[in-house]
């Protein structure tokens, strides 16, 4: 397996790995407080639409040249990675709420108790919250299975390293029978920012044209870069954030409050 | 609403997110690299450049932002 080949798995392995948490966090939470068998029906339905959207455009996806390729999802992959490493930098920063599985857990549970009875056989609210949120989920994952698996025209790898990530998360969450609050889900979050940024820099500027010195090993300096680059921004913004209050306090006289945004 | 419009407007709230600055930034970037790329000169460095100066950008925003809303 090459340097590139192994960066594509174990991008794709995190993404699925932290997506997969917070989807089995809702299927927990409708599945133990209203209908297993609905909830699970859900699951299965979501995850058939989430095979038939990679089976149907990865083939369409693969079959433009490879130039353009490079060009469209290099920059799709950077502007969406861009999203994810910005929002974890907000995060680590202190500027924007973690994600928090227990909060979330407790929220969907309250929301299905409050939701009604039961109904006898397949239970509506059930099936529709988990393939929802399967589906939504794992329309992150299906778009970097594809986009990573198209580049390097290795979507059955790209697949198979979502299919072993969800296999985990699914085993361990059944076998601590609650929701995996201890999974560092924030840092993950920040790795997978890191890697989709440094894969849609190096294939962006590559369709676009440009030639990187030392070819694909340039990506052994581009993803530390990033890496160090986004701990140096988010140290950055968590001192300003811890200063702005203190201004603002000896400013009004008023005790500090910190900044936050919500998830 | 049309289906087709909610289509449209879901795939760009997925993509793009709440911060089109960046997507226009990275488009930008990627146009100046193909540019530069025809000449005699090296392309690579834009990216990493461009990038760097679109999530600074895109961060100060929404600190500032976050403060605002205090």
């Amino acid at each position: 397996m090459s340097g590139a080949e192994l960066g594509l798995a174990l991008s794709v392995f995190l993404a699925c790995a932290v997506e997969a948490v917070e989807a089995l966090t809702i299927v927990l939470a409708v599945g133990s407080t209203r209908s297993w068998r609905s909830a699970m029906s859900g699951v299965g339905v979501a995850l058939l639409v989430l095979a038939a959207i990679v089976a149907a455009l990865g083939p369409a996806i693969t079959s433009l040249p490879l130039e353009l390729l490079r060009l469209l999802v290099g920059g799709l992959l950077l502007i969406f990675g861009l999203q994810w490493l910005r929002k974890a930098i907000l995060r680590s920063a202190g500027v924007k709420a973690r994600h928090d599985e227990l909060a979330t857990y407790q929220q969907e549970t309250e929301a299905a108790l409050a939701a009604g009875q039961t109904r006898p056989g397949l239970d509506g609210y059930s099936f529709t919250v988990a393939f929802k949120g399967v589906l939504l989920e794992g329309l992150e994952v299906a778009f970097i299975v594809l986009t990573f698996g198209a580049n390097q025209h290795r979507i059955p790898l790209a697949a198979a390293a979502a299919g072993v990530a969800v296999l985990v998360v699914v085993a361990a969450g059944f076998a601590a029978s609650a929701p995996l609050a201890r999974v560092p889900e924030n840092t993950m979050k920040f790795g997978v920012g890191v890697m989709l940024s440094s894969f849609g820099i190096f294939w962006g500027a590559e369709g676009a044209g440009a030639h990187w010195p030392g070819s694909d090993a340039a990506l052994l300096a581009i993803i530390p870069g990033v890496l160090l680059v986004s701990n140096a921004m988010a140290w950055a913004i968590r001192r300003s954030v811890a200063r702005a209050p203190d201004e603002t306090s000896q400013a009004t006289g008023d005790a500090p409050q910190p900044a936050s945004l919500s998830a | 609403m049309s289906s087709a419009r909610r289509i449209l407007l879901g795939t760009w709230e997925f993509v793009v997110g709440d911060d089109w600055r960046s997507a226009v930034g990275v488009a930008v970037a990627l146009g100046l690299t193909a540019i530069v790329a025809t000449t005699d000169l090296a392309a690579w460095w834009i990216m990493p450049l461009a990038v760097l100066a679109i999530l600074a950008l895109s961060l100060r925003r929404a600190a500032r932002d976050a403060s605002r809303r205090g």
